[in-house]
């Protein structure tokens, strides 16, 4: 399957304003609907160092948005600003239509946020299911009485939730590791098994940190798949933070290209393909 | 040949994942129950209760208790000994104030507040990590002492400073007092040690434990999936001062009979809890278990060994355990870092091979 | 007035102690600064230097209990007496030795463990060395005098009796003691400052990657360190055990360098000396205001209370680098 995301008529303007682009059908048939997450005017600094400078973006329901730029141009203290990781200075974080007042980062994820990170925090101690089932605690709902005792709610709710596991482990065709320590599966498992976990939280808006970061190019293609069939088949909001400028351009359907801290292009694919100063600044320094 | 898991086929999430999977399992941990309730008790003598089961019941407790906060939520405790005597002193204070009522209450109510003063004592967790909070928990261990040494409330104003346990029957049966039978001593120590493990084992195994874990594990990225650190971490505290609450009024009421708490309950009771579950193995129920049962074991083989057969002087034997039980510490950590109970797990997965390795 | 200076007293000899407490946290802060181990059997180490050298010094045969109990022999001493200063080098000797072993049958076997596991490794090396010094040396409590001076200082009684009119009661040891960690102190600034081995030791504590790909052995480096601490641990184990006894209780207050370093910061070796200060002021003062009114004996418990309640608020000690997290 060749991921051809394609480019929507309403989205050729670079300037448009959020108002301005409506919610339509892509090419590939997929729903693309009003603004997710907003991201407004966001300043993050590290004691004098600025990370990120004055940053505006949107990411709409359905879409595939993509975080790109060279190293060290914040796109991972974005990542962390979004997800409630980092308070940053200044500037606002609107989600599904509401100002997101400054939150401990256990109450975004009930938000309806989950993510992946650059280098996998998985919970080497557990195994692949319970890696999994941890992405549901914010569901369960039982007792610490009724879990000690077994009884009521505590296991309903485990064998529901494990249902609901079993799912998302064969979706990802991870059956077979499925009762094994996450700390002796390779690593281009174990970034799948990331993926799982955020997956189960049943997410509003999935947020991958290089997700492909390190993999050869089989790894690649098969996440490449699991990405675009997540975002098909359960209409989950995707953004991603990628290196790999191909597959990029494949996968999204909108792109932030971030330098220095700062946004330098913000389009299609194929408007930042064009745009001089992101050739300058990103594919013409770093492109190998 | 014997031990099989091929035809053990599960059919439903519940029964895959109940605690003992495996048929064979579950057999033998029924056996084990059924000789442990009704073989042992009519073949026990006050040697036995004594020196070997009843300790090993109670450390038992107490080493699933600092499982649970050290195994299964990453979080050192050097606060064991002081923990337990909180159990102790509310136990004493409660069934000598309220003589009407169950000991068998008293002992729960006891935990219950060993976990209100264990969470008092974890608060500090939400801000610091690894050793700097083993160090703290310290400040608990000494604190707590020092407490029930010098406020002569606790201790009823005896002139001693000790606390004597009150004679009280369950059922009319003595279970604590000088006229407790050994049976009654174990049974009593039995039921508790079994029905804690069951709830440690549920709790393990289910959202809380996962929680635990996921905290243990890598606290940063629990806290993005969306797990408060401060309920997970205090839970951990509040359930694991429970069973060490309940393990030190058991330590003391059913087992020494009296105590004086810097005797009973020192600096040296906390190390030889953990102890236990670095021996037995961090993150297993068995493995808290196991570990007890290796500690309270070894002393009485040495005695028996060194003092008994050899003649040696009982002080340079203790000397000596101390020495083998340090060593042993440093050599778990080398070679199996995850206790006997790894070991247990290696030689099933042996087992379940033999004789056809390949 | 009266009330003051008895207050001025307490303090000062608060400041005598807290120097006690900083020397043993020095040796701490160096074993934790070049290798990450946090070597909870530091104060173990003091008692079995003291216990070491009181046996050198004495002549003792070592294991004489243990080698009587199984030949049925009666050793007990050599029959000479060690001067000193001969003491003090051979065990120093006996602590390098030890390092050694600590270095190829410990740390060697547990390197990239995480950081907790190797504190819980110390816990029972700290085991392992007490029963060994008691197999060695005996357990019963050993007078130690190598000469450092002891008892009040007259001349510092005097003096102040004419200033103030009340003489102040400082131990001639407390002084020395001072003066002997001040020495000690400024001995390893220059060492770390101006030797090879120094700079290689700054290195490592750095960077492990870095100091190991620019050619510098780190169980070269980690002998080093545990020997140095060993030689820390002896100076303490001499102030400690002039002053009251060598046995066991002394590496129990040897435990409450631990406090000295939650508030000082587990890599700062100003912070280990400020750290043992404040402890050993706050305790005294505490006691001496406090103590009578709930029952004394507040030195067991108030350093670690008070390093407690310190870390919730500043987490990262006195001196530490704040922690910034990353994902």
């Amino acid at each position: 399957m060749t991921p051809t995301t394609s480019t929507a008529p309403a989205l050729t303007d670079p300037a448009a304003t959020d108002s301005a682009v409506q919610p339509h059908v892509t090419a590939d048939g997929r729903q693309i609907g009003g603004v997710l997450m907003d991201m407004r005017n966001i300043t993050l600094r590290f004691g004098g160092v600025v990370a990120i400078k004055d940053i505006s973006f949107d990411i709409r329901e359905g879409e595939i948005r993509a975080i790109i730029g060279p190293n060290g141009a914040g796109k991972s203290s974005m990542m962390n600003v979004m997800s409630g990781f980092y308070v940053p200075q200044e500037g606002e974080v609107w989600f599904r239509g509401q100002r997101r007042p400054q939150m401990k980062p256990y109450e975004v994820a009930r938000l309806g946020i989950a993510r992946t990170f650059q280098n996998i925090a998985l919970f080497d101690g557990m195994s692949v299911l319970d890696n999994i089932m941890t992405g549901r605690l914010t569901m369960m709902k039982s007792s610490l009485l009724e879990q000690a005792l077994w009884w009521g709610r505590a296991e309903r709710e485990e064998t529901w939730h494990r249902e609901k596991v079993e799912k998302i482990i064969d979706f990802l065709e991870i059956q077979n590791i499925r009762k094994t320590p996450v700390g002796r599966l390779p690593y281009g498992l174990k970034k799948r098994v990331e993926l799982a976990r955020a997956l189960a939280a049943e997410p509003k808006l999935l947020m991958l940190d290089e997700p492909m970061a390190g993999m050869n190019v089989e790894e690649k293609e098969d996440m490449s798949r699991f990405i675009l069939d997540v975002n098909d088949e359960f209409g989950t909001t995707i953004a991603l933070i990628e290196h790999d400028m191909g597959v990029v351009m494949d996968l999204s359907d909108r792109v932030v290209v971030m330098d220095y801290g700062r946004k330098i292009g913000d389009g299609t694919p194929d408007q930042i393909r064009s745009n001089q100063q992101v050739i300058d600044a990103y594919l013409g320094v770093a492109h190998d | 040949m014997l031990y099989r898991e091929a035809g053990d086929f599960k059919t439903s999430y519940r029964e895959d994942s109940q605690t003992f999977p495996l048929r064979l399992d579950r057999w033998g941990y029924y056996a084990t129950l059924a000789v442990a309730f009704l073989v042992i008790p009519l073949v026990i003598n006050d040697y036995w209760a004594n020196a070997v089961l009843v300790p090993f019941l109670v450390y038992s407790i107490a080493a699933l208790g600092l499982n649970i906060l050290t195994g299964y939520a990453g979080q050192v405790s050097l606060g064991t000994g002081g923990f337990m005597a909180v159990g102790a002193y509310a136990t004493y204070k409660l069934s000598t104030s309220f003589p009407d009522i169950s000991i068998l209450i008293h002992i729960l109510l006891a935990g219950g507040i060993t976990a209100v003063v264990g969470m008092l004592f974890g608060l500090p967790s939400l801000r610091i990590k690894g050793f700097y909070l083993a160090v703290a928990t310290l400040a608990a261990q000494f604190f707590l002492v020092w407490l029930f040494n010098k406020v002569p409330w606790f201790y009823n104003y005896s002139a001693s400073g000790q606390i004597t346990a009150p004679e009280r029957t369950v059922l009319g049966w003595f279970v604590t007092g000088p006229q407790t039978s050994a049976p009654a001593k174990y049974l009593v120590c039995l039921v508790f040690a079994v029905g804690l493990a069951w709830i440690a084992r549920n709790l393990t195994r289910g959202t809380v434990g996962r929680k635990w874990m996921a905290i243990r594990d890598m606290d940063i990225a629990a806290e993005i999936i969306g797990v408060n650190p401060l309920t997970a971490k205090l839970t951990a505290f509040a359930v694991s001062s429970f069973f060490v609450g309940v393990a030190g009024a058991l330590f003391f009421s059913v087992y020494l009979g009296a105590a004086e708490v810097g005797e009973a309950f020192g600096i040296n009771k906390s190390f030889l809890i953990l102890f236990m579950v670095i021996i037995g193995g961090l993150g297993s129920i068995f493995g808290s278990f196991a570990g007890a049962a290796f500690l309270v074991l070894l002393p009485v083989l040495l005695k028996n060994v060194l003092v008994g057969t050899l003649g040696w002087p009982t002080d340079l034997a203790a000397h000596i355990e101390l020495m083998i039980v340090g060593a042993l510490i440093v050599v778990f950590l080398i070679v199996e870092p995850h206790g006997l109970a790894q070991l247990w797990r290696l030689t099933k997965e042996k087992l379940r091979l033999w004789p056809f390795p390949h | 007035m009266e009330q003051f200076l008895y207050a001025a007293e307490v303090v000062v000899n608060g400041l005598m102690a807290g120097v006690m407490y900083a020397l043993v946290a020095l040796g701490f802060v160096l074993i934790y600064k070049a290798s990450g181990v946090f070597n909870y059997a530091q104060g173990v180490m003091a008692l079995f230097a003291a216990l070491t050298l009181v046996g050198l010094q004495n002549g003792q045969v070592p294991f004489a209990h243990m080698i009587n109990a199984t030949f049925g022999t009666h050793l007990d001493t050599f029959g000479w007496t060690l001067p000193a200063i001969v003491a003090i080098a051979l065990t120093a000797l006996v602590m390098v030795g030890l390092a050694i072993a600590i270095e190829k049958l410990v740390l060697k076997h547990l390197v990239n463990q995480v950081p907790i596991i190797l504190f819980m490794a110390t816990i029972g090396l700290a085991w392992f060395l007490e029963g060994l010094g008691d197999v060695m040396w005996g357990a019963d409590i050993k007078m130690l005098d190598v000469g450092v001076p002891k008892g009040a200082s007259e001349a510092l009684m005097t003096v102040t009796e004419q200033w103030t009119g009340y003489g102040f009661y400082i131990d001639r040891l407390d002084i020395w003691a001072a003066a002997i960690a001040a020495m000690l102190v400024a001995a390893l600034m220059v060492f770390s400052q101006y030797t090879k081995q120094g700079r290689a030791l700054r290195a490592v504590a750095d960077d492990h990657q870095a100091a190991l790909s620019v050619g510098i052995s780190l169980r070269f480096i980690w002998v080093l360190v545990w020997s140095i601490a060993g030689f820390v641990a002896l100076v303490a184990g001499i102030m400690w055990g002039s002053k009251s006894g060598v046995q066991f209780s002394l590496s129990l207050i040897a435990l409450k360098a631990l406090p000295v370093l939650m508030l000082g910061g587990f890599t700062s070796i100003p912070g280990a000396i400020v750290g043992g200060l404040i402890i050993g002021v706050g305790e005294k003062l505490f006691e001496f205001y406090v103590g009578p009114l709930v029952g004394g004996a507040t030195e067991n418990w108030f350093a670690y209370v008070l390093a407690l309640i310190f870390l919730v608020f500043r987490p990262q000690g006195l001196f530490g680098e704040k922690i910034i997290e990353r994902v």
